[in-house]
């Protein structure tokens, strides 16, 4: 077997409990698409061409209510400016993959491909196979089963009756858990939690992410002394 | 009912507008790194940035939704502080966030 071949199913075996995650949402999300008036086709080129599950479900919210298209585009890059985190501190675990990849390799970067990528990172450098391995499937997972939710309509039952819209935060915890290093990784989430929490309750919109992401990260440059770098 | 294969127009600009933006956030970190050595005070900033964004992402469902997302997570944060696997750290909060529902 080659390295390609072992480190893809390395992946695939890392990523499978979020497959199980992403087709009932991704079909609840095409319901939703459907009963806004998006055809199955229209639905399938949505979540393969924005492939931001968040953000899909505040543009088919936002759909049709007499938006500019323009307004409706510029949430959905506030709701997803969060990605430019994720692929600036991923870029720098895939030295081992050809950079010509790289562009191509951040389409498929989503929380949870990402969340994954990182828990890899922290013991060893990414190849392309266990990054595709987590993150490409995801991705044809999403869009197709985004089609059959189109398809059913509405007799789907609600992710939420069997836990499953939980499964994300779950696994962003069990993720989570795996960087704690000390008590300075304490007061990195308790700003980053704490900052979330305000921005979440005054702000519209998904800052909370980037402006709790980004108070996290300012404690950590805070609390950096260059002794021990 | 409109056909399986309709693609209205207006619908496909606004798609593939979304596209574009969505997948610039996500090129954009690619190339701010470009050439960019990371050490020092950047480096401490970077590392932190999985934890300080994976928090900010789970702070609304697990303090802002409810008693049983709260409940769900301290069991789940309980599972993962014992480094049970990531699928039955997955499962311990979906299981229990269900409980959690039924019973409050």
């Amino acid at each position: 077997m080659t390295s390609f071949s072992k480190d893809f199913k390395s992946g695939i075996a890392d990523a499978w409990p979020m497959f199980l995650a992403y087709a009932p949402i991704a079909a609840l999300w095409g319901t939703l698409a459907a009963a806004k008036g998006f055809s199955p086709l229209e639905a399938m080129l949505m979540s393969a061409l924005v492939y931001a599950g968040a953000s899909q479900f505040v543009a088919i919210e936002m759909w049709g209510a007499a938006q500019s298209i323009l307004l409706l585009i510029f949430t959905i890059f506030v709701i997803n400016v969060r990605h430019v985190l994720y692929a600036a501190s991923i870029s720098r675990h895939m030295g081992d993959i050809p950079s010509r990849w790289h562009p191509a390799l951040m389409y498929v970067l989503t929380d949870e491909a990402w969340a994954l990528l990182e828990r890899k990172a922290l013991t060893q450098p990414l190849t392309i196979g266990y990054y595709l391995g987590v993150a490409f499937p995801l991705w044809p997972t999403w869009f197709l089963c985004s089609a059959i939710g189109a398809i059913i309509g509405k007799q789907l039952p609600d992710p939420a009756l069997i836990g499953l819209d939980f499964a994300f935060a779950a696994m962003f915890i069990a993720i989570l858990a795996g960087f704690w290093v000390g008590s300075r990784t304490g007061a990195v989430i308790i700003a980053s939690a704490v900052v979330a929490i305000l921005a979440k309750t005054y702000l519209s919109g998904a800052w909370y992410i980037v402006l709790g992401g980004l108070a996290g990260v300012a404690v950590a440059a805070l609390l950096h002394s260059e002794a021990e770098a | 009912m409109s056909n399986i294969f309709t693609v209205h127009f207006t619908t496909l600009l606004a798609i593939i507008g979304m596209g574009l933006a969505t997948y610039s956030t996500r090129l954009s970190g690619l190339l701010l790194m470009r050439g960019v050595v990371v050490q020092g005070r950047l480096k401490a900033a970077l590392d932190a940035v999985p934890p300080a964004v994976l928090m900010a992402v789970i702070t609304p469902t697990v303090f802002m939704t409810g008693k049983a997302e709260t409940m769900a997570a301290v069991v789940t944060g309980a599972a993962a502080f014992f480094r049970l696997p990531l699928l039955v750290v997955i499962l311990s909060g979906v299981v229990s966030v269900v409980l959690f529902r039924h019973l409050i």
